[in-house]
């Protein structure tokens, strides 16, 4: 039983392999946040690589879904909130004023934690966001409508019952039906801030399907809790502790064989 | 595994018994004291209510609804004038009232939130809702019906509306504020403009909570007398179409006709009291139903 | 290393590097003994030898079975992911260890009180001492995760397949001269080959080391100077 030389998860299939050498889609640079006076973000910089999944993990309150809600100025929504720096989607600092803040939204999505149907028909749900900004004629709509929701893995489960309230679906299913809705706009990147913490383990188990599904098109960004999950999804783990980046590498590394200390500490339950 | 049930007991024995006797007998005394009042109360309601079919049933008859209200010392006659009177009054004031009162309630709910201003105009609201009627019926009084020359069922609907009002603003503002923030942001984060968002989505998830505002609105408007009584008045006629001089309405009707010598009179305000109370009693439970069924989705 | 949150999880894995502790303990008395067995003919010693091992296969399974739990009730990442992993390797390493000790005792209770050959003995004696430093050795680096005593170990092990060969080749020219010599002869070139495989184990256990504290493989090839497969083609020729 001599060793081969291979470096840790390197044997791993191909498909769960980082790819560092994809592009940056998103560049963060020296960005700060704050919440009012308090400084939450501390000059992160680090590159969102195109068509991966990167997770971003770290203790409540380490400022990761603040990150996440940098990405499509969702924070402008409260005015106490503000962002310093730059964040470059394929270059274009999205945090200039100059951008437009419902435009930037249509081209990256993103999913909640708790599922946000809105209260109005399982196609009108999805047609929400495609009327906003393309006008489609109705034969079209439905076509788009159709995909939408065949990509999310719902459509054979609602085929039969699009005009029926969204709100009556199971919980995963509102989840896989927001999914839709977010890719339905034909976003170039999707947000998901921690999609699975109210679901059950079925539920999830077929959201880590679709996000593996949806890789190929988009590139992903998630926030979880559940350390499980990142190992399992993503390509890219962030650890992030008091509003800083500690580390950021391949996942593999990061679950397997991390370089901080406190990465370790936090990934092996030794957090004080 | 070993454990036998009867070990279970005897090591479970000594937790009983440690709450005091005092406490439970306080815990009953509260029980029995707070149903006894609320027998109390129930029983003062449904003494009125038992007085008011009784009295209101004697009165009732296919004149009431057809015939108008009869003139000092005739004989008969209904109150079908004043039925219509006030549904006209009632509608006036509710088409008035309800787009300023659901607007000024998204406005505080949406767009003001945490600001200065809207905390003011929470506040002048609140004061409003607790304003006497007949305040009202007086400032009424001095805005319109003065400089117009007269009474009208103009002046009455707008007393009404300024009634309702801060009553739809307020069950908007509180609808609006239950619908959880993720869904207005989930809709901004599609893109939506923030008039989309509210109209489409959080008007939408509030709907049967706005509404049930406006028709408890219309309850409480339907039987106010007090500012009737300083601008639309009340007459024994038909009103004119364009509702200038006296509209009869029922609330000022049971108010001269209760207390006048006329026997017929007073049965037929018995009759319109009845007529009030049932249909306000319905307005409350249709409210009640649709907001029910609406939060079981 | 600071402790888990959940005190148990620290219980769990301190019960592993303990049963491993005694493993490594019992092996090395394992090896000891059997070899003094076969060098001084005693039997009760080679018996005992091999009544010791059916405990090295409890401890095993014990901490196959604690490991394989923790790792379904705790799901383990880095450090104690690779601690419990590593715990998996280096039990069947020492079990394979106690395996091959118990067949020499076997060998010498077989061998019984025949003549050998004292070159012989004193070499395959020279070996086992320099085996079972490496196993002291490697199971220190284990206990304290020193990848440097480790790595020690591993690059040593090429001077025991030396030893092993040319001990090979002594044992082959014995068998040539007398037919006689060949069925003692056999029995001492297993024990060789055992103790030679021993010295294998002590290098796999060396890179779980490496690979437990570093969380990389230990990466260029093990220098190998096991060159008994030549010796056996020359002697074919």
């Amino acid at each position: 039983m001599s060793q081969i030389s291979v470096s840790a998860g390197g044997a791993l299939g191909n498909a769960r392999v980082a790819d560092a050498s994809a592009p940056a889609r998103i560049a963060v640079r020296a960005l700060n946040f704050y919440y009012g006076d308090f400084h939450s973000l501390k000059h992160i910089s680090m590159d969102f690589f195109d068509r991966q999944v990167t997770a971003l993990i770290g203790p409540s309150g380490c400022g990761k879904s603040t990150l996440l809600r940098t990405f499509n100025r969702i924070y402008s929504l409260y005015p106490e909130q503000r962002a310093e720096g730059e964040i470059l989607l394929d270059g274009q600092n999205i945090l200039s004023s100059s951008v437009d803040v419902n435009e930037l939204r249509a081209r990256v999505g993103m999913v909640f934690q708790k599922p946000t149907p809105f209260p109005m028909s399982i196609y009108d749900n999805i047609a929400f966001g495609i009327r906003l900004y393309e006008k489609l004629p109705k034969s079209e709509l439905d076509g788009r409508i159709e995909e939408a929701l065949r990509k999310a893995a719902l459509w054979d489960e609602v085929k039969d019952k699009l005009r029926q309230s969204g709100m009556g679906l199971s919980g995963g299913q509102q989840q896989r039906l927001c999914i839709a809705r977010t890719i339905a706009q034909k976003p170039e990147v999707i947000l998901l801030d921690e999609p699975t913490s109210a679901l059950d383990p079925i539920s999830t188990g077929k959201i880590e399907e679709l996000i593996e599904q949806l890789r190929s098109e988009f590139t992903i960004v998630i926030v979880t809790h559940n350390m499980q999950q990142a190992a399992r999804i993503s390509q890219f783990t962030a650890f992030m502790y008091l509003g800083e980046l500690v580390e950021f590498g391949p996942t593999n590394k990061m679950f397997m064989n991390p370089s901080k200390k406190q990465t370790q500490d936090y990934i092996t339950g030794r957090f004080g | 595994m070993d454990a036998t049930p009867h070990q279970v007991s005897a090591a479970a024995a000594p937790a009983w018994g440690r709450v005091r006797r005092s406490r439970q007998t306080a815990d009953r005394a509260l029980k029995v004291i707070s149903t006894v009042f609320t027998l109390l109360g129930i029983a003062v309601l449904g003494w009125i209510l038992v007085m008011l079919i009784v009295e209101g049933t004697r009165g009732l008859s296919l004149a009431v609804f057809t015939e108008t209200t009869p003139g000092p010392g005739t004989e008969g006659g209904g109150i079908a004038n004043a039925i219509v009177g006030s549904l006209v009054l009632t509608f006036l004031g509710i088409v008035v009232a309800t787009p300023i009162g659901v607007l000024a309630g998204t406005y505080l709910a949406e767009y003001g939130r945490g600001s200065k201003l809207a905390s003011m105009i929470r506040f002048v609201n609140d004061i409003l809702l607790a304003a006497p009627s007949i305040l009202i019926g007086l400032f009424v009084y001095t805005l319109m019906v003065q400089p117009m020359g007269g009474y009208s069922g103009w002046a009455g609907g707008v007393a009404l509306a300024i009634i309702a009002i801060p009553v739809i603003v307020r069950t908007t503002e509180d609808m609006l504020r239950i619908v959880p923030g993720s869904l207005r942001e989930a809709g901004a984060a599609l893109g939506a403009p923030m008039s989309k968002v509210i109209i489409q989505i959080s008007w939408r998830a509030a709907r049967s909570g706005m509404v049930t505002g406006i028709l408890l609105a219309t309850a409480r408007i339907a039987g106010e007398t007090a500012p009737l009584l300083f601008t639309a008045l009340n007459n024994n006629f038909w009103f004119s179409p364009d509702l200038m001089g006296g509209v009869s309405n029922l609330p000022v009707t049971i108010y001269q006709f209760a207390l006048a010598p006329y026997e017929n009179w007073r049965e037929l305000a018995w009759a319109g009291a009845l007529i009030i109370t049932v249909s306000i009693l319905a307005l409350s439970v249709v409210a009640r139903l649709l907001f029910r069924k609406e939060q079981a989705r | 290393m600071a402790e888990h949150i959940v005190s148990s999880y620290d219980n769990d894995l301190q019960g592993l590097r303990r049963r491993i502790t005694e493993m490594g303990g019992i092996a090395e008395k394992m090896l000891v003994d059997s070899i003094a067995a076969l060098v001084r003919h005693d039997k009760g010693l080679a018996q005992s030898v091999i009544t010791s091992d059916s405990r090295l296969d409890v401890l095993q399974r014990e901490v196959e079975e604690s490991a394989i739990l923790t790792i379904a009730r705790r799901q383990p990442l880095a450090v104690d992911l690779r601690e419990t992993i590593s715990a998996i390797r280096v039990s069947g390493d020492v079990e394979r260890i106690g395996d091959l000790a118990k067949n020499i005792a076997k060998r010498a209770l077989a061998i019984g009180e025949e003549f050998q050959p004292q070159k012989i003995v004193l070499g395959l004696q020279h070996m086992s001492d320099l085996v079972l430093g490496q196993l002291k050795d490697v199971l220190d680096a284990y206990a304290q995760q020193d990848t440097v005593r480790a790595v020690d170990v591993w690059r040593r092990d090429g001077a025991i397949d030396a030893l092993y060969t040319s001990l090979f080749r002594e044992l082959l020219t014995y068998m040539m001269e007398d037919p006689r010599n060949i069925s003692f002869c056999t029995h001492l070139l297993f024990c060789a080959k055992n103790i030679e495989r021993i010295g294998d184990h002590t290098t796999n256990i060396a890179e779980t080391v490496h690979y437990l504290v570093l969380g990389e493989n230990l990466a260029i090839d093990r220098p190998k100077n096991d060159r008994s497969i030549d010796a056996a083609v020359n002697v074919g020729a």
